[in-house]
């Protein structure tokens, strides 16, 4: 019994979670970069806010469905060992983005929103990228990066660096994940 | 007939039984490949210790080791062969066996 505990506690710290689907991110990436064009052109900062976060929720849940659709192809349970981890890394600072948009919203900051946003969904994939193949937390970064610009660039910018970050990102690293790791 | 624990017991396999062995196997079941240094941080041993166990795997040819260099470092990597990755199973059938015999008893 204790000899099994062992094995399956040794594959759940070797495994990484693999079930991040490429082709998912590829599907956001369009979609995002769909949105930046739609947004660009609402003279309302509101509306184009709004619009983003439509599209975020969407987002989310093409990703949902990728994901699980990976995890079963592969037969991989998606929520044991480094898909919990996984899970529980990503999430807070997801949770914490939400809260800070409600927050930063009825402050009237607008402008900080989407650098904020890029700085949270790059630390999310950072950490929870950190239980998955070497190249999620690289992405991750480069989110990051995109959002130290958005905070310190002329807001006219914006939606250019949102379609280039949540777009152009997705998609450039989308590919390369779902030709190496199978989807 | 069913077979007593004990003799059940007698047909594990002893070389991936030893648990430093059983940690190797069952990390590289869940990775294509691993290093040696990934190996050693995994499960917390010395360099030769590792050394031991992985050469004794590589006997039995339940694993495979490709040596290359990075710049000027060094690199081992490991991975499970087929046999490896059978033996392994074969371990998990005999565990559950004897896990059933012993608590039909």
């Amino acid at each position: 019994m204790d000899n099994l505990a062992f094995i399956r506690n040794t594959m759940e710290a070797a495994g990484s979670f693999t079930a991040v689907s490429g082709w998912g991110m590829v599907a956001i990436g369009v979609l995002a970069i769909a949105v930046a064009v739609g947004a660009g052109q609402q003279a309302s900062r509101e509306l184009a806010l709004g619009i983003w976060l439509g599209s975020a929720v969407l987002s989310a849940l093409v990703m949902l469905w990728a994901i699980v659709r990976k995890a079963r192809a592969s037969r991989m349970p998606l929520l044991s060992g480094p898909g919990r981890k996984f899970v529980l890394s990503f999430s807070p600072p997801m949770v914490v983005g939400a809260l800070l948009t409600l927050v930063l919203f009825r402050a009237g900051l607008l402008e900080a929103i989407p650098g904020m946003w890029l700085l949270l969904y790059g630390t999310a994939v950072v950490a929870g990228g950190a239980f998955s193949v070497k190249i999620v937390p690289v992405m991750g970064l480069c989110f990051m990066a995109a959002g130290v610009i958005a905070l310190f660039t002329p807001v006219s910018w914006t939606q250019w660096i949102l379609g280039v970050a949540f777009g152009g990102l997705h998609v450039g690293f989308g590919v390369p994940i779902a030709r190496s790791h199978g989807g | 007939m069913r077979r007593a624990p004990a003799r059940r017991a007698e047909e594990l396999d002893r070389l991936i039984h030893e648990r430093m062995r059983l940690g190797i196997v069952s990390a590289l079941a869940v990775n294509d490949s691993l290093s040696f240094s990934d190996l050693k941080k995994l499960m917390g041993t010395t360099d030769g210790n590792l050394s031991v166990h992985a050469r004794k795997l590589e006997e039995a040819e339940y694993i495979a080791c490709k040596k290359s260099f990075e710049g000027r470092m060094p690199r081992t990597q490991y991975r499970l062969t087929a046999s490896g990755r059978s033996a392994l199973e074969r371990y998990l059938d005999h565990m559950e066996a004897l896990i059933r015999v012993t608590r039909d008893r």
